[in-house]
């Protein structure tokens, strides 16, 4: 089999960041048994994304591979939960609330406003790493709609003409 | 067989097996329940709902696909509410899929294409709009021989389920969730994944989302509904003998090909089954016979070409003295019926045993082991065994690569069964990811090994006492032999950690079914014959033998080599492994072909090239073999090929060895020909002409009949028929197995004393074949060539999944060639840094007998100062540097260890 082995670079380029995360792998019960390991690939992504901060292909390799698992195996967990994420965060957050309040009140026009202005899709970071913008649901302050979120800010009773001015915040 | 229970399906008492789901008691009872996700191989998904059925005293409807059977249960099937709400379901279904149909290859042939029909839900009649637009992204076609339309895709997971539980790879996954799901392989695109190209998934693909590459036709797109024919045959490639369903067109063109639903493969084949049978119909194929006119060949008459050949094997048999100066090489990729003709005629038209064929350098040595220790030479157990074992030691054979198909069963066994796999071989192939335990052991340290094994399995006695005393004899020599190999004395030669040692000697000893395979890697050794016999012991000693599961497995590199060695195309014994120099033998012999025979052993294979060079054979006829780039040490082999007198070659492509050739006949392929093979577990296997022979092209059989009427002796076979018949007088362990047995579809494992015999799956039951086992105590011989100074690399050969020795087939494939198309070798990532060798950088490898020029691949499956290199490539051929040291017992060459340096260019 053409055998891949291209040079592993992000976990190169994070010694430390690498060396956390298979210390927790080899605190794990790992044998080869591929479905008893398979029972801890969710806690694996959970611990890489909160060291790396997204699931870059070299983790979720290097995860496959102690886990005996394929990619396909790891890669088909995290685009099933929303929460999982392949990109790496910019960094100032967007999130749109489109949850049911902020919908009728024209949250769609505000995520369609910031993702014209940013020119990037939902669940993207921009090319400079200064933004990642999300639709999310309901944050639960409903009184406030339509909401937006950045980073720990909340930004209330949202209209489109304020998205430039959000953006300029952010610089 | 579990119990029969009564279920009622519409009204109808049917029969059902306790456990078993309603739908696969309604399918078998022909009560036709519409289903999409559901396959009989695969476990139960429950995803599309169109089976739903209505139970009796149930409140809702459940899915027919799982939902079990219980003794006594009411079900409706069909009746108004329940078609109405299918129709509901379909529609939705419908919405997700791009019904194209009129531009789809799977027109005619799609499941859900008739379910609409059936339903009448044709555009204008639905209640759902098309969702499927948005999927247009996820469509992938960058796999070398499959094609992915993520709009036609209903999530039915087939493809994913056939990947995970046949084929035991998992590629495939559902990405995303809801209306978005698609599948995909977690890679940027298909061709970036681990895919292998196996093609199961599209053919349980229901719809055409998942769909074959025309690779027959030049890309040319056929439909489903344009195929006219489809032919039952044997995989022309390894010793699997996977059954394939050939698709033609009505202009005798292949479409696709499919695995057949049937014993060995049970549906699957590999990428070179599926994907690489391009070379039958190849524009280089042979189509006239061809004669030497001073440097060059040129085309002539089969007239010409058989009136030359056998006048000067006339002149050579007389004014040379003696038939012992012509050998010929049979050839384990032509059927049984050739080769049975062509070393009869070796015997009785020429008249010497100067025979034999590339098994030599296969099993040549597992044959010689097992034959003296057991009685019989071939696979002891059926392939359907790896998944009864709950133990499978895998040695010396990276199956995945080498025997692909036969490696799903051993994924399956781990993944379905739970058994446990214990892998010994230097590399850490792809079998390591699915293995308890995995040793990795010195290259040409097999027998210390093994020996280990055996000495912690005594120690902890966990050998089977009754089955040593009444079964085998040598027993007490054997414990002696082994008591030296510790653990850590074993560490010391082999370099496997003690403690592994001994963790997969529990594992195996203390199995109540375990199972040995092995290929090359044992067997192409100077102590190849040891090698086995060492496995031999460890099975018997356990008991590991004789029963389902269990056994000792050589895993026959090609097609037909079994069936080679048991039509006697062998140096040392007749058809039926009669050896030549018993004179009982020759006298049986004498009188079936009504004739005199020589008495005295042939030349074995590995041995013809230095005959040939010291003067004792002055004529070689070669029948589908290319020892011009097969045989060890070529510089030597050419020398001898070029210093014949009579070269005759007998194949379908002008190959390497045919340069040296003083008269060519252009012979038949596997695909245009009839008669059978005899796979690895001893089944005989029917071979079925799909193709027409391109020009004057003969089968194998008729050329060797016309040369001997040209020698004199008019032979008066007018079929494969008529020579599987005689074979079934003269092969004992053929008897039964009869060209009207083999024509109605049976596929019989030998040995079959008689017509009625269900044919044998496990060898050596009630008793051994020779009586007793006989247990041969076996020391460790370090290899014929070490590695020093001056070349300090251990160089291993040995197959890529792609490609099939040595190319003349499979790199006629623009498939095949697409996963891999040039010479490559593997080396250790960390040796590449220190010598400062680039990815991809050619390089020059050298032994003391030779030198290529190749590319380096980087690799992290073979240890340092160890190196891996395909010998499929004629022009960086790896024999150019292999070792001819031969196996005292078997005439084995070693071509799996020699010491070699590498040089930058």
């Amino acid at each position: 089999m053409c055998e891949n082995s291209s040079k592993i670079t992000v976990l190169e380029k994070y010694p430390d960041k690498t060396k956390s995360l298979n210390e927790f792998l080899n605190s794990l019960p790992l044998g080869a048994d591929i479905k008893s390991n398979r029972g801890f690939l969710i806690s694996c992504l959970h611990k890489a994304q909160s060291i790396f901060g997204y699931l870059p292909d070299e983790v979720q390799l290097l995860i496959a591979e102690r886990l005996r698992l394929t990619l396909s195996d790891v890669y088909g967990v995290i685009s099933f939960y929303s929460f999982f994420t392949t990109q790496p965060p910019g960094r100032n957050k967007i999130n749109v609330c489109l949850g049911t309040a902020c919908f009728v009140k024209g949250a769609d026009k505000i995520f369609a406003e910031f993702e014209k202005q940013i020119g990037i899709k939902d669940g993207a970071t921009s090319k400079d790493m200064k933004y990642s913008l999300s639709s999310i649901r309901c944050v639960g302050a409903c009184s406030l709609a339509p909401v937006v979120t950045v980073n720990d800010k909340v930004y209330a009773k949202m209209t489109p003409l304020r998205v430039r001015e959000i953006l300029k915040e952010c610089e | 067989m579990n119990d029969i229970i009564k279920i009622f399906i519409d009204g109808r008492e049917i029969e059902a097996c306790q456990g078993e789901k309603i739908l696969d008691a309604a399918l078998r009872n022909n009560i036709n329940i519409p289903n999409l996700c559901y396959d009989k191989k695969l476990s139960c998904t429950g995803s599309c709902r169109m089976c739903i059925v209505s139970i009796e005293d149930r409140p809702v409807n459940v899915p027919a696909c799982s939902t079990v059977v219980e003794n006594g249960m009411k079900i409706i099937a069909f009746n108004d509410k329940l078609e109405a709400e299918r129709k509901v379901i379909l529609d939705l279904i419908l919405s997700m899929h791009n019904d194209d149909c009129i531009n789809c290859v799977k027109d005619g042939s799609c499941d859900l294409q008739d379910l609409a029909f059936r339903y009448d839900l044709g555009r204008g009649k639905r209640t759902f709009h098309p969702m499927w637009g948005d999927a247009a992204e996820y469509s992938d076609s960058s796999s070398q021989v499959l094609n992915y339309d993520a709009t036609k895709c209903i999530q039915c997971q087939k493809c994913i389920k056939a990947c995970q539980e046949i084929q035991g790879k998992g590629i495939l996954t559902l990405e995303n969730r809801g209306i978005e799901a698609v599948v995909s392989t977690g890679y940027n695109q298909w061709s970036d994944s681990k895919c292998d190209g196996c093609g199961e998934c599209a053919q349980v693909c229901p719809v055409g989302a998942l769909t074959m590459k025309f690779v027959y036709t030049d890309g040319k797109r056929f439909r489903d509904k344009d195929i006219s024919k489809i032919t039952g045959t044997t995989c022309p490639y390894c010793g699997v003998g996977c059954q394939l369903d050939v698709h033609t067109n009505s202009e005798n063109q292949i479409i696709k090909v499919t695995g057949s639903e049937s014993l060995p493969n049970l549906g699957s084949t590999c990428v070179k089954g599926r994907f690489g049978l391009q070379y039958s119909g190849h524009k280089e194929r042979l189509k006239s016979p061809m004669i030497r006119r001073g440097n060059s060949l040129v085309e002539c008459s089969w007239n010409e070409a058989l009136a030359f050949t056998a006048e000067k094997l006339k002149e050579i048999k007389s004014i040379h003295g003696g038939a012992d100066m012509i050998a010929g090489m049979s050839s384990a990729r032509c059927t049984n019926e050739d080769n049975y003709l062509f070393q009869k005629f070796m015997r009785t038209v020429i008249g010497t045993n100067n025979v034999d064929h590339c098994a030599r350098i296969c099993h040549g040595s597992t044959v010689a082991s097992m034959l003296t220790s057991l009685g019989s030479g071939a696979m002891t157990n059926a392939i359907a065994d790896f998944e009864k074992a709950d133990v499978i030691f895998v040695t010396g054979s990276n199956t995945t690569e080498t025997h692909p198909v036969i490696a799903t069963a051993i994924k399956r066994a781990v993944l379905n069964n739970n058994a446990r796999l214990i892998v010994a071989d230097p590399r850490k192939i792809d079998l390591v990811r699915y293995a308890a335990v995995w040793m990795k052991q010195k290259n040409g340290t097999d027998i210390a090994l093994a020996n280990g094994l055996i000495h912690v399995i005594l120690k902890e006695s966990l050998q089977k006492d009754d089955f040593i005393k009444n079964r085998t004899e040598g027993f007490e020599e054997l414990k002696k032999s082994v008591e030296k190999y510790t653990p850590e004395y074993v560490e010391k030669i082999t370099g496997v950690p003690a403690d592994k040692i001994i963790e997969a000697a529990r594992i195996y000893g203390t199995a109540q079914r375990a199972s040995i395979a092995w290929t090359m890697g044992i067997t192409q050794h100077a102590c190849g014959t040891d090698n086995v016999t060492a496995l031999t012991n460890l099975a018997v000693i356990t008991g590991n033998i004789g029963r389902e599961g269990t056994g000792l497995n050589p895993l026959r590199g090609q097609n037909n080599v079994q069936g080679a060695c048991d039509m006697g195309a062998q140096w040392d014994s007749y058809p039926g492994y009669f050896q030549v120099e018993n004179e009982t033998a020759k006298n049986r012999f004498e009188s079936l072909w009504k004739t005199k025979l020589s008495s005295k052993n042939g030349i074995p294979l590995t041995e013809i090239m230095d005959a040939v060079l010291e003067g004792r054979l002055k004529s070689l006829y070669i029948m589908g073999e290319n020892p011009a780039v097969s045989e060890p040490d070529l510089n030597h082999t050419v020398e001898a090929l070029k210093s014949l007198d009579l070269l005759i070659v007998q194949d379908i492509f002008l190959n390497e060895t045919a340069q040296y050739a003083h008269v060519v006949f252009p012979a038949a392929s596997a695909l245009e020909k009839n008669g059978t093979f005899t796979n690895t577990e001893r089944r005989v296997i029917p071979v079925r002409k799909v193709l027409n022979m391109p020009g004057q092209a003969k089968e194998d059989w008729e050329i060797i009949q016309d040369l001997a009427a040209g020698m004199g002796y008019f032979w008066n076979y007018r079929s494969w028929e008529d020579i599987m018949k005689e074979i079934n007088l003269v092969v004992p362990q053929y008897s039964g197995i009869t060209p009207e047995r083999i024509n109605k579809g049976e596929l019989i494992q030998w040995p079959c004393p008689d017509s009625k015999h269900p044919g044998t799956s496990i060898l050596h039951g009630e008793k051994f074949t020779r009586g007793k086992a006989l247990l041969q105590a076996v020391e460790h011989i370090p290899p014929a060539e070490e590695t020093s100074e001056e070349y300090p690399f251990v160089l291993s050969t040995g197959r890529n999944l792609f490609h099939y020795h040595t190319g003349t087939m499979t790199r006629k494939s623009i498939a095949l060639n697409s996963f891999c198309s040039d010479p490559y070798f593997e080396m250790n990532e960390d040796d590449m840094r220190e010598l400062a060798i680039n990815e991809g950088e050619k390089v020059k490898i050298l032994s003391r007998r030779g030198e290529i020029i190749i590319s380096a691949r980087s690799s992290k499956r073979v240890e340092k100062e160890n190196l891996f290199l395909p010998f499929h490539f004629a022009e960086a051929a790896a024999n150019m540097l292999t070792i001819n040291a031969l196996d005292p017992k078997s005439k084995m060459a070693e071509l799996k260890v020699c010491a070699v340096n590498i040089k930058r260019l």
